[in-house]
């Protein structure tokens, strides 16, 4: 009966799965986190929306552009933010990358103004009805870009030297420097890669809600919950708990009201980590002593 | 010759005391040349996702203060706007109605388009003794606030009364049987609740049910398939532009087309960019049409033209209801206070209560309220109209 409300349930939560994938990849490569992947996700909306809406750009040029200009940011956030405090032992990147979402968030609202907009796209104009259920185009084309990115990732980081180079650093910093692998390099390109896929996941899921300067904090806590339900080190893992947030979301929506929602999916987190600590898919670290 | 150093001290000090005389004889000289505003505040959403209803009431009352000041102003003096942005947050209205008191002075203050807002606001007018005028929030309690003397008074719609006409639309126009409710989660939707189920048991109609939904919601869908499963045939909507939006889409969503009448929330915002194209097929009420002829209405659209180049004609005016309460209750308000000869908030207050009759934009005042009656229009001045892509028209 509930099955369309499921449908979008899958939808945002594969948005949660890009960003828990997000966190993953700057995790296994620098063992820190972007806290501004949620500020990010609206940074890719924004600009795409900016370009496309008003600036009239072709909207595959205005992708583009904004995913180009969430991968930059990601640059500038790991010189600014994260590697100075690296470099000194100190774990206060934690909060810096807070404080630059936050800063993102307020610049966005002062350039873009604090009204939503409405994203328009071809793939979420009609429905098609499979089995009595509405499906948008974009919701399938979300599923298929969210698990193609995981498998790709895996792929990646399995059978090209890039990725092999990425897999040396989190294994051994040190000896992959002294193989000629320049970690610095490699953390950069992490943080690039980690919040174009914020940016990706919030021009997808756009759409399907709307374009806001303040839509990402609820997205970014969301992600970073499916990152550590799914085991920070395992892409799939992150990938899948997104879903299952998502689907948990949206069966608790249909069931006990949207009031509800979010006390009852961050308790099912609480009680799923307690369960199992190191994640749904994760496993324990081991470490020699 | 360069003077010697007590002289240029003595020089100094009196160069001083000169410019402190100027500094503090100043503003009695440009007192005694032009008379002092009178200052009314506006306490309304001017950011977020109504702000196109804060800034439709600013039209509203730019114009008519602007008809006041050209006509010599209140008591002689001109009469000034100050506004603050409640950002649709009932503490931010609070904290802006008080500054606007104790910091602006403002003789009176208008409202906006939030009930939650209003609602809060009804305490401070009321003890505070600043009357506080509603010109577009419709919950019922708002103006039915059990206070005496009561400073809240309304020129907008009364969700009691909206409640009955959505329901005898959807009845006689929509030709609906069971109509399910779709309701915003915050004091406006339960307001509306009461009144349509009243609404439904006087007209002897039986509600599929009631659903709700919170404003940052982005999928309806599970509380439309219970209202469907239910035997809606009609949905009635009450929500603000954002999330009525996403009620919109989740019909489409799930290929349902059903007869969407819905109150007015949905004028506040840029409901048709969000809802898509089925945004036009909803039909809602207003208290005004700038598409309805009337040689005041002709005039107020001509300066409106004249002071915002965008607008071009009737249809280029946004939330057009915020424009036309907000105009007529300027007026109602000037009114007043040439009446009651002061600005002190109960004699102000008093004469809101015995205004003489009055040719206001969307009607003849005769008058505009009463000691048992705070709301100037009812539901015979309400008209049915629709999205016709960003215009809105009235419904055939």
């Amino acid at each position: 009966m509930l099955a369309t409300s499921l449908v979008s349930g899958f939808a945002i939560g594969a948005m949660y799965g890009l960003l828990a994938l997000g966190y993953h990849v700057t995790w296994v490569v620098s063992r820190s986190v972007n806290f501004a992947q949620g500020s990010v996700m609206m940074l890719g909306a924004v600009i795409a929306f900016a370009l496309a809406v008003p600036g009239d750009w072709p909207m595959p040029f205005a992708i583009g552009a904004a995913l180009i200009g969430c991968a930059g940011f990601g640059v500038v956030l790991e010189r600014v933010a994260v590697r100075p405090f690296r470099a000194r032992g100190s774990e206060s990147w934690l909060m810096a990358t807070v404080a630059a979402g936050m800063l993102v968030e307020n610049a966005a609202m002062f350039l873009f103004g604090k009204e939503p907009r409405g994203m328009p796209s071809a793939l979420a104009r009609h429905p098609l009805m499979l089995f009595g259920v509405g499906v948008l185009p974009l919701h399938i084309a979300i599923l298929v870009v969210g698990l193609g990115l995981a498998g790709m990732f895996l792929w990646a980081t399995r059978a090209t030297p890039y990725g092999k180079a990425l897999l040396a650093v989190v294994q051994n910093p040190r000896a992959a420097q002294l193989m000629g692998i320049d970690a610095a390099k490699v953390t950069v390109f992490a943080y690039a890669l980690s919040s174009a896929l914020a940016g990706l996941a919030g021009i997808l899921i756009t759409p399907l809600t709307q374009v806001s300067a303040d839509m990402g904090f609820v997205f970014g806590i969301k992600g970073f919950a499916a990152a550590i339900l799914g085991g920070l080190d395992n892409p799939w893992g992150v990938v899948l708990a997104g879903l299952l947030l998502g689907l948990a979301e949206a069966s608790v929506t249909a069931f006990a009201g949207s009031g509800a929602t979010v006390m009852a999916s961050f308790g099912l987190v609480i009680l799923a980590l307690y369960l199992r600590p190191h994640g749904l898919f994760g496993r324990a670290e081991t470490r020699k002593v | 010759m360069p003077l010697p150093k007590s002289l240029r001290h003595t020089t100094h000090n009196i160069s001083r005391a000169l410019a402190m005389a100027a500094c503090l004889f100043a503003p009695h000289i440009v007192a005694a040349a032009e008379p002092a505003p009178i200052p009314v505040g506006l306490v309304a959403a001017l950011s977020g996702q109504s702000a196109v209803s804060g800034e439709a009431i600013t039209r509203g009352l730019a114009v008519a203060i602007d008809e006041i000041n050209q006509a010599g102003g209140v008591l002689g003096r001109p009469v000034v706007l100050v506004r603050r942005d409640d950002e649709s947050n009932p503490g931010k209205g609070i904290a802006a109605a008080r500054e606007l008191i104790s910091r602006e002075h403002v003789v009176a203050f208008f409202g906006g388009i939030d009930t939650p807002v209003s609602i809060a606001l009804v305490p401070v007018a009321n003890k505070e003794k600043v009357p506080f005028l509603g010109v577009w929030a419709a919950g019922t309690g708002i103006t039915h606030n059990g206070a005496s003397p009561n400073y809240v008074f309304r020129v907008s719609a009364v969700d009691a009364l909206v409640d009955q006409r959505l329901l005898r639309y959807a009845v006689s126009i929509a030709h609906a049987q069971h109509p399910g409710l779709m309701l915003i989660d915050n004091p406006w939707g339960e307001s509306n609740h009461a009144g349509l189920e009243a609404a439904a048991k006087a007209a002897n109609v039986s509600l599929a049910g009631a659903e709700s939904f919170e404003t940052g919601d982005t999928d309806m869908t599970a509380q439309l398939t219970r209202l469907k499963a239910a035997g809606a045939d009609a949905i009635i909507l009450v929500g603000n532009a954002a999330p009525a939006a996403e009620v919109i889409r989740s019909l489409d969503r799930m290929g349902w087309t059903v007869p969407v009448i819905s109150h007015w929330g949905i004028s506040g915002g840029r409901f048709p960019e969000l809802a898509g194209p089925s945004a036009t097929k909803v039909a809602f009420v207003q208290t005004y049409s700038f598409f309805k002829a009337s040689p005041k209405g002709e005039a107020v659209l001509a300066e409106l033209e004249k002071k915002y180049p965008a607008i071009k004609g009737a249809e280029d005016i946004i939330a057009p209801v915020g424009t036309a309460d907000a105009y007529d209750a300027m007026h109602l308000l000037a009114l007043a206070i040439a009446k009651a000869g002061s600005t002190e908030g109960p004699a102000i207050q008093a004469a809101l209560e015995a205004l003489p009759p009055y040719d206001g934009l969307i009607k003849r005042y005769a008058p505009a309220f009463t000691a048992a009656d705070h709301d100037a229009l009812g539901a015979d001045d309400y008209i049915m109209v629709h999205f016709a892509e960003n215009k809105i028209v009235p419904v055939d």
